[in-house]
């Protein structure tokens, strides 16, 4: 499978980069890694006229602390971020979600930040993301701009980014120590979740429950309110309506998110 | 547009489509063709190399993506003659059988091995779960991985 032709633009900074959105916006697609834009192009379900390659500019990798949080590149590569011992002991949750991803091949090119703007609501990240409450770093014309996960993710396959709009970097709150869990459950190897769940400090996600990754808050508030986790647990599908597939029907999504909430409350990981 | 890249450590310089596929560029232009299509989605591995070391599924990667980087397939392995000490130990385990999967694996393999110069059976299958083995295979291409481990921290 051969994308449709497109025109080639290396950005060689992040400045550039916003140049180039400027001046081609609508029509143009940032590649990063690629492991989501380039089987969409092999496809055809996306055909940008413009490809912007941001995957070599180096102001936009990399892992630093900055006080409370932690602040990783947009174009970090998953194996980067699993492997960071600043993530390891700071969000071990992170960390273990990058290594969820794909294969090994896969997260030695796909991006942090690729795999948030793709915004697929059965992926690792997005999940991850709402869990911990992290935040996107934003540039774009009029400047520098922070948006929680919550209110990134805008619809299924849909983020809050504007066209001439660049994720530049993820920023999250150290959350170090046990109080965390992931479970994924998957058919296959390598596959996307039919159900996720992330949980962190009170905080849970659920990915692949809605078109965008979504916070259990009735099971988060039964939490807070003194709750075991069996019992937050049996309310974590509350208000979802989870699509239907050849992998499974609602009721069966929403059995299985409460399943894996009461697990990830337990600290388990899978 | 054109790029420059080093390809099993020599230098090119070529002239290419921008949606030419990595694999494709491989296979056609450099006349490597160790690198198998298999699946065209990211999923089989039979495409996979390595990039600046790091093991890459080349039918998800532009050509002009691998401008100014160094990438190494089945072929760049062997020096002077010598088979790599994964291919031998792919070769002594018999870690094939059709041979399609093989030249994906050898390089997964390779990088795995440069990560993890002692993996566990446990690390070596989870390693390579990006390959896939239709003759199903795996059991000696797991210890021909374990070999190769042995042999290259001799």
């Amino acid at each position: 499978m051969i994308p449709a032709p497109f025109e080639y633009q290396a950005a060689e900074s992040a400045r550039h980069a916003l140049d180039l959105l400027a001046r081609h916006g609508d029509d143009a697609k940032v590649l990063a890694g690629g492991h989501s834009l380039l089987p969409m192009m092999k496809l055809r379900l996306a055909v940008p006229s413009v490809v912007i390659d941001i995957g070599r500019v180096a102001e936009l990798a990399g892992i630093r602390a900055d006080g409370d949080d932690l602040v990783i590149g947009a174009t970090t590569c998953h194996a980067d971020v699993a492997a960071s011992g600043l993530v390891r002991s700071q969000t071990p949750l992170l960390a273990y979600a990058a290594a969820q991803v794909g294969d090994p091949q896969i997260r030695h090119r796909g991006t942090i930040g690729g795999s948030l703007a793709h915004a697929d609501p059965a992926a690792d990240l997005p999940m991850a993301l709402v869990a911990l409450g992290g935040f996107m770093e934003i540039a774009g014309p009029g400047g520098q701009r922070t948006v929680s996960a919550d209110d990134f993710f805008a619809g299924f396959f849909e983020t809050s980014l504007e066209p001439d709009e660049l994720l530049t970097a993820v920023r999250v709150p150290r959350r170090p120590g046990p109080d965390w869990g992931y479970q994924k459950f998957v058919r296959r190897a390598n596959d996307w979740a039919i159900v996720g769940v992330a949980a962190a400090g009170g905080r849970i996600a659920l990915a692949n429950m809605g078109p965008v990754p979504l916070r259990a808050t009735a099971a988060e508030e039964a939490l807070a309110g003194g709750a075991s986790a069996a019992d937050a647990a049996a309310l974590a599908a509350e208000g979802t309506e989870p699509a239907e597939d050849i992998h499974a029907d609602r009721a069966y999504r929403q059995h299985l998110a409460r399943v894996l909430t009461r697990r990830a409350l337990e600290h388990q990981t899978g | 547009m054109r790029i420059e890249l080093t390809v099993n450590g020599a230098r090119r310089s070529d002239e290419v489509e921008p949606r030419l596929l990595l694999v494709h560029y491989l296979r056609e232009r450099c006349g490597l063709r160790a690198a198998n299509v298999g699946c065209d989605t990211t999923s089989c591995g039979a495409c996979t190399v390595l990039v600046n070391g790091r093991s890459v599924k080349s039918c998800t990667m532009l050509a002009v993506q691998a401008a100014g980087q160094e990438i190494t397939t089945a072929e760049g392995l062997a020096a002077g003659g010598e088979m790599h000490p994964v291919q031998e130990a792919f070769r002594q385990q018999h870690g094939l059988q059709c041979g399609f999967c093989t030249p994906g694996m050898v390089m997964a393999a390779t990088g795995l091995l440069a990560e993890n110069p002692h993996p566990t059976e446990t690390e070596v299958r989870e390693g390579l779960e990006g390959n896939f083995c239709r003759c199903t295979g795996y059991h000696n291409i797991v210890r021909a991985v374990l070999a190769a481990a042995e042999t290259m921290s001799a």
